[in-house]
């Protein structure tokens, strides 16, 4: 068939579905599936076919630009995914999220020893050797943690020059600072996972440290009511962001059957869904941080609550989202 | 020679539909990414001071606004662009598109992968990490997109089809190939960009044929495209 008979005879195909991928174009976020034309696939397929052709027979290259782009929207448009943002939110956070964190359960335990262990160890060790703390952070920075926790300071948690800020704003520097420090153990874990061994440990020699230090000063009425309500959703996130680094570290360097890529591309898909539950929980912490833990209640009040919060996210990790044939 | 099979220096990527035809992707380098970076960057800089200059005069809620404000925009400025139109601002103006590895649009976690490893694509400074992975991958991926398996390509912009111009259909003299009759016919739909000196320098070379020479000879092929698209009605 010569070039133009063809084009005659399927001008109508192109024009149509050209102007149903005009209309689908405009609201790519807004748009659910039932929304697609129902000739849509079948046109498209058409035009695959025409494309073809017209390739093997040489046509023209502006023809089979024409049909290529064409093909290109049709392509994208067709197979994506679309809408019930809310509903897919809302199933992230009942199933998903805690199936994938049992799921790779091995990755969590991993992180976790790394972050506990040195965490125990230097926290200890700094209970009897005040000294010690010198050698993990400078002076300054031990100074401002024991203005923070002092028990005569009115707004336990902040430096003196922190003090007048709010809860509100304390609230945006938690999250700005605690949620980066989250998706950064992550990122840093394509580095062969290198990177998140060592905010892991680092994280964990220094909050350990911190914890001791101020133990074997005697601030324990005024430090551990104020860290106790956010420490689960805190601690465990930042875990869990390691874990999900980790994951994506063991694709670099120990790929097992898939090339290497393919490895590094599996495991961070795998990993996001861990760094996203990260993240919504230390927005949590965040929240609880600043408005729970900076308040004026009795100290009794907070234990509870905190070992309440801890109760209820272990129970939460154990049993959320499980199949009804207990398999997931 | 055949076309389709010969590889050739270039940074086209085909992909397989499973309708059995092959998409082209034309891959961006690095220079025209930093240069949509640097686009994006600038964008930023002026977001920071507007969201500053605006929410320092509303006291706590305001520094937390600020603050929360500041976290969005580091971390997820391309993520929301990504998702709402495939490219952000800097990209776009640019001229480039995210896609998935297959074609299709970026989904939510892969452009949450991409973006968030930007971290250690920074590393150790200016994101030499990143340009490293680049140069090393024949997709052009920095450690974010191959984590993410997605792809920065340019935005596929043709310009509209034009009617071959009106000419007397010829039949050509010798028997074509399917390739010569290709370059003929994409030379009759290029003359509207050529000038006319042009035109008649490139139809003149093919003298030994058309046996004409000047105006004559881009008419004389012409004659011979509208033969080969139209037959001999």
């Amino acid at each position: 068939m010569k070039q133009e008979q063809f084009e005659q005879r399927y001008q109508l195909v192109w024009e149509r579905l050209e102007q149903q991928l005009d209309e689908l174009e405009q609201f790519r976020l807004r748009r659910t599936g039932d929304d697609l034309p129902v000739d849509l696939p079948q046109l498209y397929r058409q035009l695959c076919n025409h494309y073809a052709l017209s390739r093997a027979r040489r046509y023209s290259p502006q023809l089979v630009g024409y049909l290529h782009r064409l093909v290109l929207r049709g392509h994208q448009q067709l197979y994506t995914r679309r809408g019930a943002w809310l509903w897919r939110l809302l199933t992230f956070i009942a199933s998903d999220f805690p199936a994938s964190l049992r799921l790779n359960i091995c990755y969590f335990l991993v992180a976790l020893a790394l972050f506990l262990l040195p965490a125990l160890l230097v926290g200890g060790y700094c209970m009897f050797d005040d000294t010690f703390i010198h050698s993990l952070m400078s002076d300054a920075e031990v100074s401002k943690m024991e203005e923070m926790y002092r028990p005569d300071n009115a707004r336990t948690g902040r430096t003196l020059e922190r003090s007048a800020d709010s809860d509100f704003a304390m609230f945006g520097f938690y999250i700005y600072n605690n949620i980066g420090i989250g998706f950064r153990t992550f990122a840093m874990g394509i580095l062969a996972g290198i990177g998140t061994v060592f905010t892991l440990f680092y994280n964990g020699i220094v909050i350990g440290g911190v914890a001791g230090y101020l133990s074997s000063l005697g601030y324990t009425d005024t430090f551990w009511p104020f860290v106790s309500g956010h420490s689960a959703l805190e601690l465990t996130a930042i875990v869990i962001s390691g874990a999900a680094g980790l994951m994506v570290g063991r694709g670099v360097i120990s790929p097992g059957r898939y090339s290497r890529l393919d490895a590094i591309r599996l495991q961070a898909g795998r990993a996001i869904t861990l760094v996203m539950g990260a993240g919504l929980m230390l927005l949590g912490a965040a929240f609880i941080e600043a408005f729970w833990s900076a308040s004026d209640l009795p100290n009794g009040v907070k234990y509870v609550a905190a070992v309440i919060l801890w109760i209820m996210m272990i129970l939460y990790f154990i049993f959320a989202g499980r199949g009804a044939d207990g398999t997931r | 020679m055949n076309r389709e099979m010969s590889p050739l220096t270039d940074t086209v990527r085909r992909h397989e539909t499973p309708e059995g035809i092959r998409l082209e992707l034309r891959l961006a380098g690095p220079v025209v990414r930093a240069c949509a970076w640097s686009i994006d960057m600038l964008i930023r800089a002026i977001l920071y001071g507007l969201v500053s200059g605006i929410f320092a005069f509303f006291g706590g809620v305001g520094t937390s606004v600020m603050l929360i404000m500041f976290f969005l925009i580091e971390w997820f400025y391309p993520v929301v662009f990504e998702l709402y139109n495939g490219a952000s601002p800097g990209k776009k103006a640019m001229g480039l598109v995210v896609m998935q590895d297959n074609g299709t649009p970026v989904t939510f976690s892969s452009s949450l992968i991409r973006n968030l490893l930007r971290a250690a694509d920074f590393l150790p400074f200016l994101y030499a990490a990143g340009l490293l992975s680049m140069l090393m991958n024949r997709n052009f991926q920095r450690l974010g997109d191959l984590a993410a398996g997605t792809l920065v390509v340019y935005r596929e912009t043709g310009q509209a089809r034009v009617k071959l111009a009106a000419a007397e259909v010829r039949r050509p003299p010798v028997d074509l190939s399917v390739d010569e009759q290709w370059e003929l016919i994409r030379f009759a739909e290029r003359c509207p960009q050529l000038s006319q000196e042009r035109q008649i320098e490139l139809a003149t070379s093919l003298y030994p044929i058309t046996g004409k020479q000047g105006s004559a000879a881009v008419t004389e092929i012409l004659g011979y495209a509208a033969w080969l698209t139209r037959g001999n009605r």
